[in-house]
């Protein structure tokens, strides 16, 4: 390396510095610099592709674990005690004693960590290690190299099927429309392909055959940057993100643009985020507490020990003095009696109960994600646990905001019904066959056991209309028709791949279409054409259809010979939303097939079989302000410019042409929008299809308005979207088309059940009103008998509202109502309709309050057509306002603002990709699954921990207090009458395992009972079991319990000749049986598991101490225990002790289980029953409230008296009307 | 094999289905109901009264003869006694009458109140390598042995290292007793047993002499304890097997007392006490006015039980007969509970 002084180096790291931080970056080639060294390379400032996410090196680990460590207050407390304990004067326990419980849960997470880190070393090596081809002047030619090597400058070809090392800038790809294709799974999972396409400018400019070419002009150019006048960049730039695959292309070449850690990949990866469970927080609180406890206790340790010195009339003999032999002042002596005093009680503020808390919850996910109940086998999927720290909080939900489309319905579109030039073709046939093609196949997986079919076969088939195929068929106003489906055709985004071998996945598609024909046959209805994704199907289905039916065979010309751009390879549809995949679909099996799509140009087969070849002008992406996509195409023949337009529909209605006086576009729009709004009702998402013919002068206008926009730097998503509008406008309307996405198995029942576990269930969604109230009524969401508000707004009445009259009429009527204590069990149940709008202006500071405030009234509410942005926005709103538990659930791009807001986010693996997946908590299937998942899960996982955390609390605090009661007889000293090393013991080793196993596998209620009466769930929401008066109800018994433990003992032993150990033995023996005993009467299900700990900790604590006594010469309880057990006093110390200590606890539990009625309680005494009993009452319990609420649902009439069970006066009813009873 | 591959794709992810994945496994799950607890509460009522009858009549057949010697009245014997400035070496007696035989074995204590053997400080103070008769401790080493816990009585003035040392040997209780039957007016020494008063660990594994003979050269270049009269090889001259660690009254001395007020045993009198005068003549060496405590000798009984307790069987009566009172409240509860229902 050549001398450069060292002024010269930090000029050129901060100018490095400099140009890291540069939004805009200015890249060299690398190739003219090659073998130079390093300190004249240009692009030496940026970091190179090799990639760390260790967070520890070999040397350093210790130092910089501990220093991680560290930032816990916990750890710091304590290890501050212990070097406390170093210092003589106010040592409590032999130093190194005191060092073993936190050097132990150190080491612990030490281990943990250091494992972390050994994976992630070994998947950045691998990674690092993955080989690549970078291009090298000096060979001429690609020279594999590693990723790590890769550098920002780089000219880097991948393959097909190979994943992108870094981010490219793509300049070259071998297809020759410039186009690649990228699969983006790794970064967010979604499967479908996109196509990227190659900088323009060095494509036009240099010829695109030889690729050295490329390399070289673009080296002639010198520079290579975003704004550099001799290349034509300013079109967007096109990337290759690392870490996506390219497919379906020979290979592709990029310059190399950022590497290493600074890819969008890696910034983007923010690692696992932390969420504080409300339990946690909680229990922070209570740590204070004890704090402040036993702060308490010393102040009085010490304030005693100065009392005692006092009190002597001279010095005594057993006061030991300092070395020179005078005595500390009984102040000084007290002041430090005070830190000894710390570390003699420090047990009392529980170390361990974080470590065993992360235990538990490890354990509860383990359940979590081994139940069969939450497992799906369509998508072999089973829940996935992100968020490792907030299981309770599933236990303590108020508020579900759910998103509809895949989240309640599927998310598998199927084509229902359209409207065309204002008449209706409703595809009658299609319910039917489908129906009788479920059953059928429903049936042959009866018959062949087959586990499940692939999950997108009924989707894809699409049964034709006759009048529809006739109309199509016959020559009146055939242009209109084939624009509609020419539009469904053209007007989308989704890419047409020829599946390679590697992207096939195992869809056994053959015995698929024959299964399908089958269905068709046996159906004895008009053969199904499927929309197969195989050429060759399409084939034998047109021959089916001949044999069958006959009439459609003219339409369907077989394309072996005018299909040379479609190989025998099968054609797949890759859409980014089912809705497109859904219109392709229909499209093809009318004819109008999608045979490929580049940015240049669209063909489409006609039902003539011709193709025809439409040049792609642009494309105006869709995006949720304008709610519509358009594609400007420039047609083959007529050579018009012709823009397609597909959206929702009052998008489109706003836009159409308002032609003076052309009565049939009026009603055709008019018919069009009475058939949408039938759809709408049905339940079906619906989207309108407009053309506009554009002459040519106005499209070269608009085209360098939209060239500026794209090249512009700043506002530029604005400029785009201005300037679509723009030309988005007259539009002719097509026709409208209704779509349906069906509900969810069992979706009505969930949604129910978790109403009647007392959780507010939002719907939150951008489907219009109608749709959203439909899907509303179908899964139960809204009742019959419901009063439904609807709260709508036109824009253009919003200017008009002032600020004093946004009031809710309703609003008073509706406090009033549910106020007034007669209507309490009487009042109708009220459902709120929202639309977006409405929404914003509610969402305005002055109005949320009133807003929170009658949403609250309302059983259920429904946001219609509202943006990702606002659904994120009332969750907030709603939680902060409440201070409720929310949790939000989703399944697509659009769900993961909220899904981020709400305190736990619940992801569906569905059909939209996995980014809401990515961004929640909890990854379920299936929105059923969030029932077990709550209402079980949930509540198991709360009550455990609860139970578990104040357990805790009661150990530590029980078992210390004894030392506390001992000080009072040992002049304060902090002196303790156990070993210190038992002490140790006693929290790591004896009583550490079970309340862990408690916090893991207790179950107070089956599973059945919690999902036969979710309103059990209730006892976990609000503030549960884990309140302030239950912690210091537990407080309170564990100072009665260790009163006990203490003073038994000192009165039977008072006065004689017992040694400290010798009293000490039967305190700790009798500490231990309380406090495990304790948790036994706390378990509420004994399995062998829990008798085996429970045992396995007596034994262990008997076998330890013994041979302890035994071993240790120097130790001062040496043989004390051995000594004891030959004592009968011992036993019966003990026997007595340990039982008036646990009698309060053992009545109150008694007591509460006999005399009150918390439905815990019922539910356990049902729980004891045969399981048929059981259900037996489960069952007459649901239909007897059932009848109740029916009751309450008609309008006040009926007297609350009348509620009031009037069966038979058998126990079960007595018991049911109990339970009835607690929760009214 | 494309099906094959379907199916192992199928069931790749699919959970065990075992009980205890699935959180089935048996469980017993009691109810804490009265129906259930009364024949419990019955029962250990029942137990709970038979304990605690047994106890009392126990702990009510055996005697207990306690006597204050401390000398603060001035009508006690020993206030001439208890004045610290008097000489040392100081005599008393105290003079008791029995009325009837007490039974042997009567163990015999000496007791101390207000006296806080229970003191961390105080307890660390010693070295056990010393007590455990490793020489290499007794020799001033560089401030490594004696150990430092020893501090202030590891060395004297001259920096000689005492042995043994530490606080808890240093103070060790000093006052000794005869005991005198008076039979017609001549005093009959009454034999006390001192072996075996000690633990027997202590006094056969965890303490010993050093293997030196005879002992008092292992003590060479040592000095005694501040407060002793007497080096630790001549604690008893009457027997030359106890002296040095394994003294009887030092190992009883040395084992610390858990409470404040305390005994610890002195002698046995393994055949008892006969009905009589009897003088006790003690020689008075060791403070307590310092800390206001209080010296006492008492002559007890033991049973399997230990020591006159009358606490222990009076507490197994009282919450035996709560057990069955409760049982009765529970009793009741659970018949009204059963009857009337619909009070709810």
């Amino acid at each position: 390396m050549p001398w450069m002084s060292p002024l010269a180096r930090i000029r050129d790291a901060l100018a490095g510095q400099r140009a890291r931080d540069k939004d805009l970056r200015n890249l060299v080639s690398n190739l003219p610099y090659e073998g130079l060294d390093k300190w004249k390379q240009p692009n030496r400032h940026f970091r190179n592709n090799g990639i760390k996410t260790t967070k520890y090196s070999v040397l350093f680990f210790i130092p910089m674990n501990l220093f991680e460590q560290f930032h816990r207050l916990a750890n710091l407390y304590f290890v501050g005690l212990a070097i406390l304990n170093f210092v003589p004067v106010v040592q409590a326990f032999e130093p190194e004693v005191a060092l073993i419980p936190i050097c132990v849960i150190l080491a612990l997470t030490a281990i943990k960590d250091a494992w972390e880190d050994f994976r992630r070393y070994k998947s950045d090596k691998k990674l690092n290690r993955l080989p690549c081809f970078v291009y090298s002047s000096k060979e001429k030619c690609f020279v594999e190299k590693r990723w790590k090597d890769v550098r920002v400058g780089d000219f880097v070809k991948v393959e097909s099927n190979d994943i992108v090392p870094a981010d490219l800038l793509l300049l070259y790809t071998s297809d020759p429309n410039g186009v690649c294709h990228i699969e983006t799974a790794n970064l967010d999972g979604e499967t479908n392909l996109k196509q990227r396409r190659a900088v323009p400018g060095v494509c036009i400019t240099v010829s695109n055959t030889d690729i050295l070419l490329i390399i070289h002009a673009v080296i002639r150019t010198g520079c290579l940057g975003f704004s550099h006048p001799d290349l034509v960049l300013k079109q967007h730039l096109v990337y290759l993100k690392g870490g996506c695959t390219v497919r379906n292309t020979g290979y592709a070449v990029g310059f190399v643009v950022y590497a290493g850690h600074e890819t969008k990949a890696m910034l983007n990866n923010n690692g696992p985020r932390y969420k504080r469970s409300r339990l946690e927080r909680r229990l922070n609180i209570d740590v204070i507490f004890c704090i402040l406890l036993l702060f308490t206790m010393c102040i009085i340790g010490s304030l005693g020990h100065y009392l005692w010195l006092e009190s002597m009339p001279s010095v005594p003999l057993y006061l030991v003095p300092q070395t020179d032999g005078h005595l500390d002042t009984p102040s000084l002596s007290s002041f430090y009696k005070f830190f000894s005093m710390i570390i003699l009680l420090q047990v009392l503020i529980p170390i361990s109960l974080y470590v065993s808390i992360e235990l538990v919850k490890i354990g509860q996910i383990y359940f979590i994600t081994n139940d069969l109940d939450l497992y799906d086998e369509e998508t072999d999927a089973t829940i996935q646990c992100k968020a490792l720290n907030i299981t309770e909080d599933l236990g303590q939900i108020q508020y579900i905001f759910s998103d509809k489309t895949g989240t309640l319905t599927e998310n598998k579109m199927v084509f229902r019904r359209c409207s065309i030039m204002g008449r209706e073709y409703p595809h009658k046939e299609n319910e039917c066959v489908r129906r009788a093609l479920k059953m059928y196949i429903y049936k042959i997986k009866i018959l062949m056991f087959t586990k499940s079919l692939p999950p997108n076969q009924q989707e894809t088939e699409v049964i034709l209309d006759q009048k529809l195929l006739r109309q199509i068929r016959g020559t009146e106003k055939i242009d209109a028709y084939q624009d509609f489906f020419l539009a469904l055709a053209i007007c989308n985004t989704v890419v047409v791949s020829m599946a390679t071998a590697k992207r096939l996945r195992s869809n056994p598609l053959d015995t698929l279409s024959s299964l399908v024909r089958r269905a068709g046959s046996w159906t004895r209805l008009r053969a199904p054409i499927t929309s197969e994704t195989s050429a060759n199907d399409l084939t034998t289905q047109g021959q089916s259809v001949n044999q069958t039916g006959g009439q459609t065979c003219s339409l369907h010309v077989p394309p072996q010979g005018t299909a040379p751009a479609v190989p025998a390879g099968k054609l797949c549809y890759e859409a980014e939303s089912p809705d497109e995949a859904a219109l392709v679909h229909t499209a093809k099996a009318y004819g109008f097939v999608l045979m490929s799509r580049t940015p240049d140009s669209v063909t489409v087969q006609l039902p003539s079989g011709a193709q025809l070849r439409f040049e792609v002008l642009d494309t105006l992406s869709f995006d949720s302000n304008r709610k519509r996509m358009s594609v400007l195409v420039r047609h083959p023949i007529s050579k018009q410019c012709i823009l397609y337009t597909k959206g929702a529909d009052y998008a489109i209605m706003e836009l159409l042409e308002t032609p003076y006086g052309e009565k049939q576009q009026k009603a055709i729009a008019s018919d069009t929008q009475q058939h949408l709004d039938c759809y709408a009702k049905e339940g079906l998402r619906t989207l309108c299809i407009a053309k506009k013919v554009l002459c040519d002068g106005e499209y070269e206008s608009w085209a360098v308005q939209r060239q500026h926009a794209l090249a512009a730097m700043d506002n530029r998503e604005q400029l785009i979207m201005d300037s679509a509008v723009q030309i988005e406008t007259n539009l002719c309307l097509l026709g409208a088309t209704g779509v349906e996405d069906r509900l969810q198995d069992s979706v009505p029942d969930t949604v129910m059940t978790l109403r009647e576990a007392g959780i507010q269930v939002w719907v939150l969604t951008g489907d219009k009103p109608e749709t959203a109230v439909n899907i509303g009524y179908a899964c139960r969401l809204l009742e019959q008998d419901d009063l439904v508000i609807n709260m709508s707004c036109k824009s253009k009445v919003r200017s008009l509202i002032s600020n004093s009259q946004r009031k809710f009429p309703l609003y008073p009527e509706v406090r009033r109502y549910s106020e007034d204590p007669r209507n309490v069990d009487t009042t109708p149940d009220i459902s709120l309709v929202i639309d977006g709008r409405t929404l914003t202006m509610l969402m305005s500071p002055d109005l949320r309050d009133r807003f929170v405030d009658l949403a609250r009234h309302c059983r259920s509410v429904l946001c219609c057509r509202v943006t990702p942005l606002q659904k994120s926005e009332v969750v907030k709103l709603i939680r902060e306002k409440l201070k409720v538990m929310t949790l939000a659930v989703g399944d697509g791009a659009n769900d993961v603002n909220m899904i981020q807001a709400a305190d736990i986010g619940v992801g569906i693996s569905g059909q939209e990709g996995m980014q809401a997946v990515m961004a929640s908590d909890f990854a379920i299937s299936r929105f059923k699954h969030l029932k077990k998942l709550l209402l079980v899960h949930g509540h198991w996982c709360y009550s455990r921990l609860a139970n578990m955390i104040i357990y805790f609390f009661y150990k530590n605090a029980a078992n210390v207090n004894l030392l506390f009661w001992y000080q009072f007889f040992c002049g304060f000293t902090a002196n303790a009458m156990i070993d210190h090393w038992l002490m140790i013991f006693f929290n790591l080793l004896f009583t550490s395992v079970p309340p862990i196993m408690f916090g893991i596998m207790d179950k107070d209620v089956s599973a059945e009972m919690l999902l036969g009466l979710p309103e059990l769930y209730r006892t976990g929401q609000g503030k549960g079991e884990y309140s302030f008066f239950t912690f210091w109800i537990s407080m309170l018994d564990a100072f009665y319990q260790s009163l006990v433990a203490f003073f038994i003992p000192y009165f039977t032993y008072r006065g004689s000749d017992i040694d400290i150990y010798a009293f000490g033995t039967p305190l700790n023996t009798i500490s231990l049986f309380t406090i495990l005993l304790h948790l036994s009467i706390e378990i509420k299900a004994w399995t062998i598991v829990h008798v085996f700990i429970i045992l396995g900790s007596v034994t262990l604590y008997f076998i330890v101490t013994l041979a302890y006594g035994v071993r240790y010469l120097n130790y001062s309880g040496y043989w004390t225990l051995q000594a004891q057990m030959v004592d009968p006093m011992f036993y019966l110390v003990c026997l007595i002790s340990t039982v008036i200590a646990l009698l309060p606890r053992y009545l109150f539990h008694v007591l509460k289980n006999s005399i009150t009625c918390s439905p815990i309680v019922e539910a356990r005494h049902l729980d004891t029953l045969e399981p048929s009993t059981r259900d037996q009452w489960i069952k007459e319990w649901r239909s007897f409230r059932g009848r109740v609420q029916d009751k309450t649902s008609d309008v006040s009439a009926s007297p609350p008296s009348e509620l009031k069970p009037t069966q038979s006066s058998s126990e079960l009813n007595i018991r049911l009307g109990l339970v009835l009873f607690c929760h009214i | 094999m494309d099906s094959n591959y379907i199916e192992n794709q199928e069931v790749e992810n699919r959970p065990d289905n075992t009980a205890f994945t699935q959180q089935r496994l048996p469980a017993w799950q009691p109810i804490l109901s009265a129906g259930i607890v009364i024949p419990l509460f019955v029962l250990v009522g029942l137990a709970f009264i038979g304990i605690g009858v047994a106890l009392f009549v126990t702990s009510r057949n055996l005697h207990v003869l306690e006597m204050d010697y401390t000398g603060v009245e001035k009508t006690s014997p020993c206030f001439s006694c208890s004045d610290p400035i008097k000489q040392k070496n100081c005599k008393c007696s105290l003079s008791f009458e029995l009325d009837k035989l007490f039974e042997g074995p009567v163990f015999f204590y000496y007791g101390l109140t207000n006296y806080f053997q229970n003191q961390r400080a105080y307890g660390v103070s010693k070295d056990y390598n010393q007590l455990s008769g490793d020489l290499d401790y007794f020799t001033f080493f560089f401030s490594i042995v004696p150990d430092s816990t020893c501090k202030p009585y590891r060395y004297d003035v001259n920096n000689k290292p005492i042995v043994p040392c530490g606080s808890l040997a240093n103070s060790m209780f000093n006052d000794t007793f005869n005991l005198y039957q008076m039979k017609n007016g001549v005093k009959e020494e009454v034999p006390l047993d001192g072996k075996g008063i000690s633990w027997w660990t202590d006094y056969n594994i965890k303490y010993r002499n050093p293997s030196v003979n005879p002992l008092r050269n292992a003590f060479n270049g040592t000095v005694k304890p501040l407060y002793w009269s007497k080096p630790a090889y001549e604690l008893d001259p009457t027997d030359t097997a106890n002296n040095g660690f394994i003294n009887q009254d030092f190992l009883v001395w040395m084992r610390r007392s858990a409470l404040p007020n305390f005994r610890k045993l002195y002698r046995r009198i393994t055949d008892g006490l006969p009905a009589g005068n009897y003088s006790l003549e003690i020689s008075y060496n060791y403070p307590v006015i310092a800390f206001d405590g209080k010296k006492k000798v008492a002559f007890s009984n033991v049973s399997w039980m230990g020591g006159k307790n009358e606490f222990l069987g009076i507490a197994y009566l009282v919450i035996g007969s709560l057990c069955l009172v409760m049982s009765v409240v529970m009793l009741i509860i659970y018949h009204w509970r059963n009857s009337s229902p619909d009070a709810n």
